[in-house]
């Protein structure tokens, strides 16, 4: 066991170091097929390992692998947990980054940077591995910085385009601003628990439960308050959670298939990961599951209407993704981390689905990514319109698809939760569950059905596509000039579509029982005994056909067949009425569009104010007071004392070290004089 | 090699070799003074290995101790040795040394016998400043040290080279002759100028803080803090390559092993006293200097602030110990704090003097160290570019990289000592990343941005060769920081316990 957990772990990093060092002399070819070979070694022993320790029931395990450092009496180890938790995680990552990977061998085909892609996407399945397999803080935070780095890499892979390096840089930072809480947080569980083990920091939580820290003067605070609030800081940031989401509708600069694997299905599940992994903190404070709960709620709500105004076809899914990531952290407030997880995996599936269906547009109509200039794609890409449908519906919660049984948990989750934020959360994913399916069929319908609108597209958008990649020495104008009608994407863009396609079908049903009502995940999730949700959950729960007749008639489903129905009169029947509507609702529209003015807001507060500040300091800081008054200013008036005293002609640096020198002899004959009495 | 003087030859091997090579070099060719002086930098760097293969962990006390009289007339003594603080820096020294000569191969045409000659040099003399254990040796070799420095700026340097080793030179000058005055003190209160009895001896408080406040100029210049930090930015600007990677990666740190080997030790009480002043004003160096570091237009001089702000996490992690010890009741923290110093000195050196190399390399094509100069580097020099990807990244201190091992425990270490503390370091996570990749991306990223980056050559052989034996240094640091902790684990918690006894007659 221990060794197939090296492997899984190592494989892809072999794959990456042989992709990114030796790229020339693998070729193309040996690129792929060392990278998806280690990343298909990963999953086949992931999927031997999810059997022998989820299905069959082996003990979870736990090993060191080596002593990173000792420091006085701490021994800080890299070492792995394999529990329940861990292998879920551990197979649905390398499942979709297989998947990914194939696909990629498509999408990135014309690409001059195709090596160095496979090197970053196998790098980065080996950073979510360590993260995801850790047994202590210090690894956690290792992987956790070293996805970011990934991403970093990955949002600005076309390195040309000046929109992708500034969005790469914004991801970094607004992640870092999450790295510094998880930092703090480690700090202080190292501080009061002695140790970053998991199961020592998890043993020490009854005693730590009852201790506080005086943080602002005079006011003392639950110790574990202000360590999850500061966990979920990182959190926050990684699972972009408002107000910390910014960095994830432009990291859409990135190629498509790392916004599926990355900023999609696995990535920005880590903050999600992360909390479930930490429940047994999270669970003694009340005051944190509640923060988790209004965030996550505002975040489910809002960013699904920013959603329903967007026109570049990746926008869309991205903001669909902040919402469904929103549903998620709704779940961990209410305690049925269990249901947060079930959540990540069917998301995972149905939405890599969703952005590698995009993907596949996006190749057909040659980079075109505007919706507006879409639409009757059905007839020309069966394969592609159909794997989208099956998302879109798994994404909406329909009857019978994975999404459904997910998405209701949580929303039964946050009715049954007591805390006193779940009842506006559990509005708030309820009047979300409208908006999901209003924006998924929005977009599906301007795209797959009524009139084609990209007739002409040659003709008229050359230029304007040109000046969108301007100085774009790696785009993918190659394709523009022979532009026929889109066609079907190829075999290993579409086969990896349907291999999504069923799980986001079936995925839903069959682990629905095992994790709602078993308690699948064991001893790995912790749930205080005050916060009954999942509990409840369990009782009403019976088998998966019980929870479909139910849910035909549940205000969720009612709501999503709403939102659909309205999507399907707006954009497909009447196209017309949306303009009108519009026009009617300028304001909001100017809201949404503008999304609620994060941007703005941070690049005028904190670039310019970080700027301005940082102008200041070194104009008036360092060279004004410090080197003008400061250093010259004490040359000078050595200066202007020696020329007073006309000991030598002035002017002359040396002569000032001179000076120096002399007033020191002074002080020395004075201290010398001093002892010698 | 045990019966070797190894010190001793690491100490006069780089010299008289250095010398030897000023002196014959004038009319050897050319190519054959960089052989002779690749040779004696390598053959140091392999004297320094068996220091840590022979090196006891088990103990804090010295090794390799060398010791003959020298002046018996004043007790003045030819003593060396070392401990695990001064070890890694020792080895530091030797292996930067060897990448400088690399560095400068053809790079230097302008009296190259003389460039070569200086380093060597000043690598003897920077060996001997970590070996020596006689106040006075020490001191002989603390300001020998400034001489060839300040030759290869003034002579070597660029544009305003002339005031830049003037201030460098005045202002380390001035620090550094107020700890003679408290080395004479020492001395005419305890009579020796042993180190090591001055450890031993019993001073008064009041004695305490004086000596405390000369030690403090000469190493808070040196290091630099806050606000004595303005000579490095313009050091470095009119420095040349090698003179900066050396300034940054080994004479910084003469600052604070100075603060490790005299302050603490010497005036524990004394350092105790100053300890909030000195948290405080690494907490400024750690924040403050970010910000002047984010608006630089000079990519050396961006460089040179963000070594400011590092070398705080390490006046940080030596002084937050006092603290530490007051709020948790155990030294555990304190030695993380005090070992985390010690790592990002070292680390430091690594990832600092790669990126003066890497600004070199752009420099020798270009001759312009003007970030609006550049933009799109990436496109004619990838390899360049990753390499300095993984130094930048370093800078920021990412995980798995050696400059994230230092600032981790400093900041797990200064979370014991308050809250706040903790947070005001930590925010460097996002100032630190902020200014060092907006300078990344503004020099490497983007579309060839002029005629000049598009003619650019990527890095040869020998610049590769420099970059990719640091790029190994810093991962494997970063990786596995165990060898390096070991080394000096005894000697740190050897110095913490004598460091929170009071010296107080």
């Amino acid at each position: 066991m221990q060794t197939a957990a090296l492997v899984i772990v190592l494989a892809p990093l072999l794959g990456a170091i042989v992709a990114g060092l030796f790229g020339r002399q693998v070729g193309r070819a040996g690129a792929h097929w060392v990278t998806i070979l280690g990343v298909a070694a990963s999953f086949a022993l992931s999927a031997w390992m999810f059997n022998a320790i989820a299905l069959k029931g082996e003990e979870p395990f736990e090993w060191s692998l080596y002593r990173w450092a000792t420091v006085g009496s701490l021994d800080l180890e890299i070492g792995f947990l394999i529990d329940k938790l861990t292998v879920t995680m551990m197979t649905v990552v390398t499942f979709v980054s297989l998947i990914v990977h194939i696909y990629t061998i498509g999408y990135m085909h014309d690409d001059p940077g195709y090596q160095r892609f496979f090197s970053y996407i196998a790098l980065f399945t080996f950073s979510m591995l360590m993260l995801v397999m850790s047994n202590n803080f210090l690894q956690l935070y290792f992987g956790w910085e070293a996805v970011g780095l990934v991403s970093y890499l990955l949002i600005g892979f076309w390195y040309t385009r000046p929109t992708a390096i500034f969005a790469n840089m914004k991801a970094f930072l607004v992640n870092r601003v999450g790295d510094f809480g998880l930092l703090l947080g480690i700090a202080l569980v190292l501080m009061y628990a002695g140790s970053l083990n998991y199961q020592d920091v998890f043993a020490a939580v009854p005693d730590l439960a009852r201790q506080s820290v005086g943080i602002l003067a005079g006011q003392e605070w639950m110790l574990l308050t202000v360590v999850c609030l500061l966990l979920f800081v990182g959190a926050m940031a990684k699972s972009a959670q408002m107000p910390l989401h910014v960095w994830l509708p432009d990291s859409m600069e990135g190629p498509t298939p790392i916004s599926a694997l990355i900023h999609a299905a696995t990535m920005v599940t880590a903050g999600i990961f992360m909390v479930a992994r930490m429940s047994p903190l999270f669970e003694n404070s009340d005051t944190a599951l509640n923060v988790v709960l209004v965030i996550g709620a505002l975040t489910a709500f809002l960013m699904g209407l920013v959603g329903l105004v967007q026109n570049d076809i990746k926008r869309v899914v991205a903001y669909s993704t902040l919402s469904q990531l929103g549903y998620m952290t709704v779940a961990l407030g209410a305690s049925a981390y269990g249901v947060a997880i079930f959540h990540l995996m069917t998301h995972a599936f149905f939405k890599a689905l969703l952005f590698l269906g995009a993907g596949s547009v996006i190749i057909a109509l040659h980079h075109e990514q505007d919706i507006r200039r879409m639409g009757g794609l059905r007839r020309y890409m069966p394969i592609t319109w159909l794997t989208c449908l099956i998302g879109s519906l798994a994404l909406i919660g329909f009857p019978a698809m994975s999404g459904f049984y997910s998405k209701d948990a949580i929303i039964e989750a946050v009715h049954h939760s007591d805390l006193p934020a779940a009842h506006w959360a559990h509005l708030a994913v309820l009047s979300g569950v409208f908006v999901t399916a209003l924006y998924s069929f929005r977009l599906f319908f301007l795209v797959f059905h009524g009139k084609p609108r990209f007739e002409g597209h040659d003709a008229n958008d050359n230029q304007a596509h040109a000046a969108g990649h301007a100085g774009s020495a790696h785009g993918h104008d190659a394709g523009h000039g022979h532009a026929g009608p889109p066609r079907e994407s190829p075999a290993v863009v579409t086969i990896p579509l349907i291999l999504l396609a069923i799980p986001s079908i079936v995925a839903g049903a069959i682990a629905a029982k095992a994790i709602l009502k078993d308690g699948f995940f064991g001893g790995a999730i912790v749930v205080h005994e005050d916060h009954g949700a999942a509990r409840l959950l369990a009782e009403e729960f019976h088998d998966w056909k019980a929870a479909l007749l139910h849910g035909l008639t549940a205000t969720p489903t009612l709501l999503a067949v709403a939102g659909l129905v309205t999507a399907w009169l707006l954009y497909w029947l009447w196209p017309s009425v949306p303009a009108v509507l519009a026009k009617i609702f300028a304001w909001p529209r100017l809201v949404l569009e503008r999304k609620y003015g994060f941007d703005e807001f941070n690049e005028f507060l904190f670039g310019g104010g970080a700027r301005g500040t940082g102008d200041v300091l070194s104009r008036v800081g360092d060279g004004v007071v410090i080197d003008g008054v400061g250093v010259n200013g004490t040359a000078r008036l050595v200066g202007w004392i020696s020329g007073r005293l006309r000991w030598l002609q002035s002017g002359y640096l040396y002569h000032y070290a001179f000076a120096m020198i002399i007033g020191v002899l002074l002080l020395l004959g004075y201290f010398v004089h001093g002892i010698g009495r | 090699m045990p019966n070797l003087p190894l010190l001793s030859i690491c100490i006069w091997l780089p010299i008289v070799g250095g010398l030897w090579v000023l002196f014959a070099g004038a009319r050897a060719p050319a190519l054959a003074v960089k052989k002779e002086s690749l040779i004696i930098s390598v053959a140091t760097l392999l004297f320094s290995v068996p220091l840590y293969t022979g090196f006891d962990l088990s103990t804090a006390e010295m090794q390799f101790v060398e010791r003959l009289p020298w002046i018996p007339a004043f007790d003045i003594t030819y003593h060396l040795g070392i401990d695990g603080i001064a070890l890694p820096l020792i080895v530091l020294t030797t292996f930067t040394t060897v990448l400088v000569v690399l560095a400068g191969w053809e790079v230097v045409q302008d009296r190259a016998y003389q460039y070569f000659a200086t380093f060597l040099i000043l690598e003897g003399l920077m060996v001997g400043v970590f070996a020596a254990l006689d106040a006075i040796l020490f001191y002989v070799f603390w300001e020998a040290m400034l001489i060839p420095m300040f030759i290869i700026i003034g002579v070597w340097g660029g544009k305003r080279r002339v005031y830049a080793a003037l201030k460098f030179f005045l202002y380390t000058f001035l620090g550094s002759v107020f700890m003679l005055v408290g080395l004479l003190y020492l001395y005419f209160k305890g009579g020796s100028f042993d180190i090591l009895d001055m450890h031993r001896l019993p001073l008064a408080l009041d004695a305490q803080k004086w000596l405390f406040v000369a030690f403090f100029l000469a190493f808070a210049v040196k290091i630099p803090m806050w606000p004595v930090h303005t000579w490095l930015p313009d050091a470095h600007v009119e420095a040349p390559t090698g003179g900066s990677v050396i300034l940054a990666a080994i004479m910084l740190k003469m600052g604070g092993y100075g603060f490790l080997r005299f302050s603490l030790p010497i005036v524990p009480d004394g350092s105790y006293y100053f300890e909030g002043v000195m948290v405080a004003l690494s907490l400024i160096a750690i924040v403050y200097i970010t910000f002047v570091a984010l608006v630089q237009r000079d990519m050396k001089r961006l460089i040179a602030y963000s070594s400011v702000s590092h070398m705080g996490f390490v006046t940080l992690g030596i002084f937050i110990v006092f603290r530490v010890m007051q709020e948790s009741g155990s030294a555990e923290g304190a030695i993380m704090g005090m070992t985390g110093g010690m790592v990002q000195m070292i680390s430091h050196g690594f990832v600092s003097g790669a990126l003066f190399l890497c600004v070199g390399v752009l420099y020798d094509r270009m001759h312009s160290r003007e970030i609006a100069d550049y933009g799109g580097v990436v496109n004619t020099m990838p390899k360049f570019a990753s390499l300095m990807m993984l130094f930048v990244m370093a800078n920021c201190a990412l995980p798995a990289t050696s400059g994230f091992v230092g600032e981790f425990l400093v900041i797990l270490a200064s979370a014991k000592a308050g809250f706040w503390i903790a947070f005001l370091a930590a925010t460097t996570l996002v100032l630190g990343a902020a200014y060092t990749l907006w300078m990344y991306k503004r020099v490497v990223f983007g579309a060839v941005a002029n005629d000049a980056v598009a003619a650019l050559r990527d890095i040869g052989c020998r610049e590769q060769t420099i970059l990719i034996a640091l790029a190994v240094a810093v991962l494997l640091l970063g990786l596995w920081p165990a060898p390096l902790i070991d080394v000096m684990r005894a000697s740190v918690e050897n110095l913490v316990l004598n460091v929170v006894t009071s010296k107080l007659p």
